[in-house]
């Protein structure tokens, strides 16, 4: 495997996970709790696809990877790379918070190391998606603190969410040992293990703020597989359905 | 929310923590803040409308993606309306015979004049 290879491997993974959270939050458009909090998130929701189009940019202009859009939306579904996490349909808001918290932070967390990355458009894209990435978590963080503490009901919703996310959130930081091991070499980025840990110290402190208990990572089995291409039953209908358009005319100019 | 802040006037949300969570019972409804636009650091804030939420924190949260999300902008105050004190529509008549003094509009003054005045005045004697 060679250098480059490695860093198109880990922004496709981190692109495709964008992606397709961005998609399933939009799919909250319109259908949010109250109207506010319908816009803050169909908001994020369109920075996640923000996000997810400049690392495909970087694959296609730094790296010769495909067209962007190409690229999003006419692979074959073992040739994404996202986590099971994000792939999972909506269900309750509940859900929905738990994951956006869980996935956002690991988002920072990621982020923040990548500033300082050897790979140079990488390390810019870090920097301009600072902010937004900042307001993302305290968005996450103000809900899970509030519904923790809005009675029994809200925070026993909180705490299964949470069980049911914390073995699927796992799967963000799945190793791919040959690539991490170059790309931790090359200064890249700091690999799996050392980000898990980091997000496991911040997740923890909002969470036990909020009075809920993280699982212990040794009682759960992580879900692995969607970095080799392994996905749930739940990506192939959400692809049609996003790509459905694109795929009318894939020559179209918009 | 802490107010550890150099202007002790503002409180300010301190982005690591969630803040304090409030309850809202049964039959209660959720408040309405007025939000306040900067453009740019120093300028007045100023009233762009309102958002509901259940406190302060979130309101704050909101008024982001609701007010600030396309035009240039720095910072976002939040107020309760509840907190906001108002006169009476009925007492509009207080304000009814303004128009009608126009020396106590600053911008009716012609100060520029006169001081050219003056200094021409101590020029010429000088």
């Amino acid at each position: 495997m060679t250098r480059n290879e490695a860093i198109s491997q880990m922004l496709t993974a981190m692109a495709d996970d964008a992606l397709i959270q961005g998609h399933r939050n939009s799919e909250w458009t319109g259908l949010g709790p109250i109207m506010e909090e319908d816009i803050a998130f169909s908001s994020m929701a369109q920075d996640k696809i923000g996000h997810a189009w400049a690392l495909y940019r970087i694959l296609h202009e730094n790296l010769g990877g495909t067209e962007p859009d190409r690229f999003a939306f006419l692979r074959g579904e073992k040739d994404y790379r996202c986590c099971h996490l994000v792939e999972m349909p909506n269900g309750e808001y509940d859900f929905s918070l738990v994951r956006h918290f869980l996935f956002d932070h690991a988002e920072a967390v990621r982020w923040e190391h990548l500033q300082q990355s050897t790979f140079e458009p990488l390390a810019l894209t870090a920097r301009k998606l600072k902010g937004e990435i900042k307001y993302h978590t305290l968005h996450a963080n103000a809900w899970i603190t509030q519904l923790c503490r809005a009675g029994e009901e809200s925070y026993a919703r909180m705490q299964s969410a949470l069980n049911v996310c914390f073995p699927l959130a796992l799967g963000i930081f799945e190793p791919s040992p040959e690539a991490e091991t170059l790309l931790v070499n090359e200064k890249i980025y700091a690999g799996e293990a050392t980000l898990k840990e980091q997000w496991l110290d911040r997740t923890y402190n909002i969470l036990s703020v909020a009075g809920l208990n993280l699982p212990s990572e040794g009682s759960v089995t992580p879900a692995y597989g969607g970095r080799k291409g392994y996905h749930t039953e739940y990506l192939q209908p959400l692809l049609d359905e996003m790509g459905y358009v694109f795929r009318l005319d894939p020559e179209a100019v918009w | 929310m802490d107010n550890q802040s150099l202007d002790p006037r503002v409180k300010r949300l301190k982005l690591n923590t969630g803040g304090e969570p409030v309850t809202v019972h049964e039959g209660e409804n959720w408040n309405v803040f007025e939000v306040f636009h900067q453009e740019k650091r120093g300028a007045h804030h100023e009233h762009v409308g309102c958002v509901h939420a259940p406190n302060a924190q979130l309101a704050l949260v909101f008024a982001k993606e609701q007010f600030a999300r396309r035009k240039k902008c720095v910072n976002l105050w939040v107020v309760r309306s509840a907190d906001i004190l108002s006169f009476d529509t009925e007492d509009e008549d207080m304000f009814a015979n303004n128009l009608d003094k126009t020396y106590r509009d600053a911008s009716g003054f012609k100060v520029m004049e006169k001081i050219n005045k003056f200094k021409k005045s101590t020029h010429d004697k000088e």
